[in-house]
This record gives structure tokens, sequence and C-alpha cells, in this order.
């Protein structure tokens, strides 16, 4: 969570990553120091305004001592640590976590994965033809946002941005077990028939594009959806008082979706139903 | 938090068994009929929400009644505890004991595991399927922790009260009857039967198993019962965790963590209140000492977890229990019904002002659940999965408090150490593995069941002692989390030092012998599966880990030599990966017999 620093200054932790000094304040994570160290280290699940999760175990560093890997995302830095962020026992574990996911779940709209899978020479092929995937087929059942869970790594992030992380609504849980689990409404119901109120937080945080606005669904299957073509207006919703940022993405003069800046220190990316999904007013141009 | 519900209403049935458990509701908020008062006043809030710890419970308590959880008696379930429906179906589905679809109220679990496989599961099941038509379900289980008497099967009948019938050894006739008419079912053997040593001298864990009336409590006192919580109040805290300490007693449950480490660090802790888990969700395949110690001396749990509740500072005492342990759970119903009523357990324990009590939780069919952070989640209403470590539950456990856990074994080692003194205890067994240990003996053998010795003893002396059979093959040690040896490696001292000297392990005492017949390949396959169906889903390693581990167990079970290796150089990939990188345990050891089947064994060579 992004956060203006006003408490007590809080004391730094020193400890060495692939040989050399790092110095944090207290409580960061390993992470926090790899990035501040610009050492780059994959992640999937790990969300700047979430809890660490440590569920995809993409970040896993070596930590002299330590009998298996830890993740880098949730661990805390400690006094003296050594932590090694690229041996052949990481990347290894990085490699099988990348090909694992690879072979089940579609990344096509994953960022960066690609890049990572070359980077670490991963092969989902060699799990052969047969090799089980999750299967799904995308959940269209309302006007906002489309539910694609072939393409769910169950990063969890969006059950803790609907629960008590942020939203507080409850509406989704991880149900099921195992290569099995997925996340659901009660009684895998329609979305209309749950508890969902579209703030669409979930969507702001999914980290692979399961999650997407109806909008992007859409022009994804025509064939329309350009990234490049786009620009990102950030502006202030005009609802009510609050004032969340809303950041506009626009292709072709048309709003194609809405995001907010994460680091907004009151709503930290968060919005509610009208600033998230409520902009066909701003283009009605009749 | 803002709960929303569908328009789905309980049954009768389903609303009086929620009600047994909880009682009336109080107001339409939690699912009476609308007052006046209601619509001026909202109730429930945090009052209610205290009360998730019972969504496992109640749960519980629909599918007893029911045999199923319908979405109104979810919802209803929810109503009252003030809990999420989606929240609630994710823990629904959790565990394999419960159904979100209609099924027969009778279910039958047939063990399909290592022990029961070998004596011939596949056919049973073919053979009951064949028999039973639609008003039973009959669903393959993973071990039911009955494999002294493989193959075995439980029926479970949903009603007011629910009906439980255990057959094992079960044949299709008995299996059958059992399930069609579980209250006439001919009664299980007595615990005993599943101690070969019952009743010889020089037994200490095992010494009141089939001499005492489990449920007695003057007959459990009668044989020494009770003499450790004199001697615990006599010692106070300190003095008992210093005895502990000084015992060199370590966790039976598989990690062999030091006790009274644990209690101490526990003890220490400033934030209160602490509480005391005793971890009987025993199921490692191959694995039944728990659940015979519960069943032939429950008192001496009941002692046991007040001694260590004492040590540590502890006032509640949960006991998870597995959910299919039938029999032991109304042991100890019972035990800790009597204890209470005779002031062991209460506000004031033996008159010496110390207040403790013991709830027990029932587990629902989940491995995972034995994991001990999952076993925190799953008690407090969550699904069963791992939390990641550190914090330690000593430090933030149950309900984010101070918790010692310790499996059912580790705690009633903690008797004769204070009835024989720390000293006399450590002189037992070898210098870093003290004290006697409970070994589950199944597969090929005469005698199957649990033994005692003390730690150092052979584990062909062991076999020996259970009457190993001709033609053995491959022992696997510790369980599905274990590792096999072979059959000319009978002079491993059975340690935890001389086991990892071997490069194998203890882990929860499972001995399980296989000899030529039993076909090595399927064997491995079932392990793969277990894995696969027990993995919780949280991290990716062990998800995916144990689907692919088991996809390629399943293309080389035909195979050796060349036309495996491509298949075995992807498992020893993947298992390293589940190995370093997987949350918990499970994940971590689902590629370890696996493994040395491969590398000791010479399996597909």
């Amino acid at each position: 969570m992004t956060a203006i620093p006003l408490g007590v200054p809080r004391r730094l932790v020193e400890f060495t990553i692939d040989g050399e000094e790092a110095r944090v304040p207290e409580g960061s994570t390993v992470l926090d120091a790899c990035r501040a160290a610009g050492k780059d280290i994959p992640t999937l699940c790990q969300g700047d305004t979430l809890t660490p999760k440590n569920a995809c175990r993409v970040c896993m560093v070596e930590v002299e001592g330590s009998r298996t890997l830890v993740p880098a995302c949730s661990r805390r830095a400690e006094p003296g640590m050594a932590v090694h962020t690229d041996t052949e026992r990481a990347r290894h574990s990085r490699k099988l976590v990348l090909e694992l996911l690879a072979s089940s779940v579609d990344l096509s709209t994953t960022p960066q994965v690609a890049g990572w899978i070359k980077e670490y020479e991963a092969k989902p092929d060699r799990f052969g033809p047969d090799a089980a995937r999750l299967g799904e087929e995308p959940k269209v059942d309302n006007d906002l946002y489309v539910r694609d869970y072939d393409k769910c790594i169950l990063c969890y992030k969006c059950v803790d941005a609907c629960g008590e992380q942020w939203q507080n609504t409850f509406a989704i849980s991880v149900a099921g077990r195992g290569f099995d689990a997925r996340i659901a409404v009660e009684h895998d119901a329609p979305l209309t028939d749950s508890a969902c109120v579209y703030c669409g937080n979930c969507i702001e945080v999914c980290p692979t594009g399961a999650l997407s606005f109806k909008s992007e669904f859409d022009m994804r299957a025509a064939g329309t959806w350009d990234e490049s073509q786009q620009t990102e207006t950030t502006t202030v919703c005009a609802y009510c008082g609050v004032g969340c940022n809303l950041t506009l993405h626009v292709q072709d003069n048309e709003i194609v979706k809405v995001t907010s800046p994460h680091d907004n220190p009151v709503t930290h990316g968060n919005l509610c139903i009208k600033g998230r999904f409520g902009y066909q007013h701003v283009q009605n141009r009749d | 938090m803002d709960l929303h519900f569908g328009d789905s209403k309980p049954t009768d049935d389903e609303r009086a068994a929620v009600d047994a458990l909880l009682g009336p509701p109080e107001s339409s908020w939690e699912g009476a009929d609308r007052s006046d008062a209601d619509l001026r006043w909202a109730r429930g809030g945090r009052e209610a929400r205290d009360r998730r710890d019972l969504l496992l419970p109640g749960l519980h308590a629909i599918n007893d009644r029911v045999g199923w959880i319908s979405e109104g008696a979810l919802d209803y379930l929810c109503r009252r505890l003030t809990v999420p429906p989606a929240e609630a179906y994710g823990v629904a589905t959790f565990y394999a004991m419960f159904s979100v679809r209609p099924r027969p109220a009778t279910v039958l679990h047939v063990c399909t595991d290592l022990a029961c496989q070998a004596a011939g599961a596949a056919e049973l099941c073919a053979g009951i399927e064949a028999r039973l038509g639609a008003g039973v379900s009959i669903e393959r289980s993973p071990c039911l922790g009955l494999c002294e008497r493989a193959p075995a099967a439980l029926a479970i009948r949903a009603g007011d009260p629910v009906r439980t019938a255990v057959s094992a050894p079960t044949t299709v006739h008995e299996a059958v009857l059992a399930a069609t008419s579980p209250d006439s079912a001919p009664e299980e053997p007595p615990a005993a039967m599943a101690v070969p040593q019952a009743g010889s001298p020089g037994l200490t864990l095992l010494r009141r198993v089939g001499v005492v009336d489990p449920s007695s409590l003057d007959d459990y006192r009668a044989h020494g019962g009770y003499t450790a919580l004199r001697r615990a109040f006599e010692l106070g805290p300190a003095g008992v965790i210093r005895e502990v300490t000084d015992s060199g007693l370590v966790g039976r449950g598989g990690a062999a963590f030091p006790t009274g480490r644990k209690w101490q660090a526990t003890a220490s802790q400033p934030d209160h209140p602490h509480y005391l888990v005793c971890n009987a969700d025993e199921s490692e395949p191959g694995t039944f000492k728990d659940r015979v110690i519960m069943e032939g001396d429950p008192y001496a749990l009941v002692e046991a977890m007040t001694v260590a509740a004492y040590a540590t500072g502890a006032h509640k005492g949960y006991l998870y229990l597995r959910g299919e342990y039938p029999r032991a759970l109304h042991r100890l119903e019972h035990a800790i019904t009597q204890a209470r009523a005779r002031g062991l357990l209460g506000d004031d324990v033996l008159g010496q002002g110390y207040a403790f009590d013991i709830e027990i939780r029932r587990g629902a069919g989940a491995y995972i659940c034995g994991e001990e952070t999952a076993l925190f989640n799953s008690i407090e209403g969550y699904r069963g999965e791992p939390r990641s470590k550190p914090p330690f539950p000593v430090e933030k456990g149950l309900f984010g408090k101070p918790t010692v856990e310790n499996n059912v074994e580790t705690l009633v080692n903690v008797l004769p150490i204070l009835t024989m003194g720390a000293p006399a205890y450590a002189a037992i067994g070898t210098e870093k593995s003290t004290g006697p240990k409970l070994f589950c003996v199944s597969g090929s053998v005469e005698r199957p069941g649990i033994y005692e010795l003390p730690f150092g003893a052979t584990l062909g002396e062991l076999l020996e002692l259970a009457g190993v059979r001709q033609g053995l093959r491959a022992v696997l040690l510790g369980g599905a989390a274990g590792g096999f040896v072979r059959a000319d490696e009978l002079g491993i001292p059975l340690t935890f030092e001389g086991t990892r000297e071997a490069g194998t392990t203890l882990g929860s005492g499972v001995v399980m012998a296989f000899d030529d017949t039993v076909p090595l390949p399927r064997l491995l396959l079932r392990i793969a599966e277990f894995f696969r169906d027990e993995s919780c889903g949280q991290c990716v390693p062990c998800r995916v880990g144990t689907v692919r581990q088991e996809e390629a167990l399943h293309r080389i079970v035909e195979r050796t030599g060349a036309a495996a290796a491509d298949d075995i150089a992807l498992l020893r990939e993947v298992g390293r990966a589940m190995r370093d990188a997987s949350i918990c345990g499970l994940g971590q050891t689902a590629w370890n017999a696996v493994e040395s089947a491969i590398d000791r064994l010479g399996a597909y060579e």
C-alpha cells in the first residue's frame, strides 16, 4: 500500500543481495529490496495494493540457511540475511512455475510473461499434448465485465480485493480444491445472482486478463483491440465528492476501459461502479 | 460487509440441524421471522462474525442430517453466522466429505489407498458397485486409517442421528451390508486387536490399550491415570516444560521438532489467550497409531492435553479429529464429558484453580488440514489452506494467538515423562531419539498393527516382530510423504538420525511392507493420485506439479528403461521445483516416495 510516511523513522535492515550490501527500512520485503537494488524478479500474484499471498511462487529466491526457496514478495528482510536471486536453483523453480502455468492456463493476455518464458527457457510443451488444462469457457453473464477463467492463475488477488482487503463485498471465493479449484460466487451461480456490486476492483488487480471489461473482451474477439492506438488520460471522477482518480483508456475516440492509479493515497486504485463503468455519458454525442 | 442471499430456503430438516448446533435464531437478521424490532434494529455484526469458527461444525450438522449441503441450507447457515455465502461455498467445496450436489443419504467410502490397494481394493470396488444400486453413493477414498485390517470401508448414513459403520477387513458382501443397514452391521473389533503386543509387560504408551475399559474413567485412574497431571501441578508450568525439554521428546507427527522448545516458545509469549491444539487429523496413508490410542486409551489424551495446556498457559484446547474416525470421536466425546463431570476438566481442574476445557472439531476429509496452519484455518471456518510462515504458530497461531500444536502420540508421551521423570525417559531409545515410538506396520506381514519399540530397533527387528512374509520387495517408511527402502536395507535403525543417515525418513512411523506381487508402478501412481487429490491448490508448484507428476507416472506405468527415461527426467525436474518452491510440506514431499522408488528400488529399470 502506498502511504505517506509520517511515523517514526524506521530502522534500516542490513543484509546482502547477491553479495552486495543492501539497506532497507525495517518491514520491507526482499522483493522491495531487490527492486530498490535494480534487480528484476518476475512476479504474478504480487500486487502493489494487496498483502502478498505468495501463491504463484514465481518470485522465489535462495536465502542461505533456508531449507527451501523463499518467496521474495512476502519474506521480510532480516538483518544478516544472505539472499541470492539468480542461482541455478531459483531459476529452475521459476522456469518450472512458468512451464506449469503456461501448460495449463491461457497466458496470452498476461503482460511480460512471454519475455520471462524466453528468459528462463521455459518449454511448456514438454508436458505433452495431453497435459491437463483448465478448459474453462469465458463467463459472459452481465454487460460490464467478463470472467474468463481459462486465463486464471488462481493468484487470489480478486478474492482479496473483493473481500476484506478493499471492497468488503465478499462476492467471490476460491471454490473446490487442487487443480479443480476455481474462483466462483456461491453455488457457482452467474454474477448477477451474487453479491457483486460491479466495482470492478477485481479487474483492477487481475494480473492475467482473466477479468476484463466487456468492451475489451468484445474488441479482442473482433480483433480490434489495439493498445498501441490507445491513449491514457488520468482525470477526476465527476460523480461524487470523493474525487477518485480515473485513467481513461481511449481508442478511436471511444473510452474502452477505465483504471485507477494505484498510487492515489485515498483510493489506491479502487473505484465504484459509477467511476469504473459509468462513462457512457461522456461520449454521448447526440 | 453487506451480505447478499438468494431466494433458496432451507428445508425443515436443514433448519433443525443448524438450530440444534447454534440454538434458535434471535432475530430476522439471523433467519427468524421478522418482528417489528428487527425493522429498527440491525443485529449481528461483530458478535455474530465472531462465531465464524462454527461454520465447519455447521456444515457437518447439515451434511450429517441430510447427506449433502443445499443452497438453502448453506444460505441459512451463512445468515446465522454472518458469513458471506461465497466464502462458505468455498469452504464447503474444499472438503471431500461434503457435497454441494444432491446425493443419496448413504455414502460408502471405500479405501483405495496403498495398503487396501495391495489387499484388492480395486476388485472390491467393482464388486460393490455391481451390487449396490443408486441408493448409495460409493466414493473411492484416500487412506481410512484402518490399514491393519485392509481392505476397509466406512459407511455413513445421514439422518438424526447420523449412523456410521466401519467394515474392515471387508468383503463385497460385508461392505454392502454396512451400507444398506449400518445399524445392524457387526461391531468393530476392539482397538486392542490393532495392537499385537497388547497386554505384554514393558509397554509404555500402549500399556493400557486392551487392558482398561476405554469408557471407564475409574479404570483409567486405577491404571495410573491422572498421576502425571498431579505431578504436573507439583512441578508448576515451568517445571513441566523443563522435564519435557530434558526428556528430549520431539514431535511424532513427522517433523520431529523438539516439543519442549515449542512449549517454552508458546508459554513465553506475552500475547493472550494461548491455545492448545491437538492434531488428530491423522491422514498420512498407512498411519493409524493415533486412532488406536484414541480408541483404546482416550483418557490418556485428555490428561496429556491438560498437562500441555497447563504448561503453556492455555485454558482452551481444540482436538482436531479427522472426520473418518467415528469410533475415536465417540470415545473422546465420552471421555471429555466424564472428565468434565469429575472435575478433571472445567473451571477448577483437580481443585487446583486452573481452568481448562477441550472442544472436539471434526475434519471433513482433507489431508492438508494435518498441516498445522491449515488446521488453524480449518478450525477458524476458512478453507484449510496452509498459511505462510513466519509468523510461526507459537507466535501467531489459532485465531492469531500463540498456539502450541502437537500430534496425539507426542502428547501421550508427556505422561510417562512426568511419571517416570525426564532422565529415566531419556534413557529409553538412543541419545538423539529418546523414548518409545509407535510404528504402524501394515502390508505384507502376518500381524499388522501398532508396535511400540524403543527408538533404535532396526527395521528388520520390527518386521520380524510383525511376521514379515516371504518375498519382501520394498518397505515404505513414513507414508506417502516418506520414502521406499529395499528389502536388503533392513538394518536401518529406526531413529530420526538413523533414517536420515540412510537417506530416508521416519515420518509419522509408517512401515508398510510390499512383496514382489505388488506392481510398483501402480503403487506409485496411487501415491501420485493421492497428492493430486489432496493438494489444496493454493500454490502453483503443488497444484499443477502434482497433476504433471501423475500424468508422467501414468504414461510410464507399463514402460521401463529408455522408454521411461524422458518422463523420469521430467519427473525429477517437476519434483525438484515442488520440493523447493511449494508453500507447505505437502507439496515439498509429494515427490519423495516416487523419487526413492526410482533411485533406491530401481523402478522402471
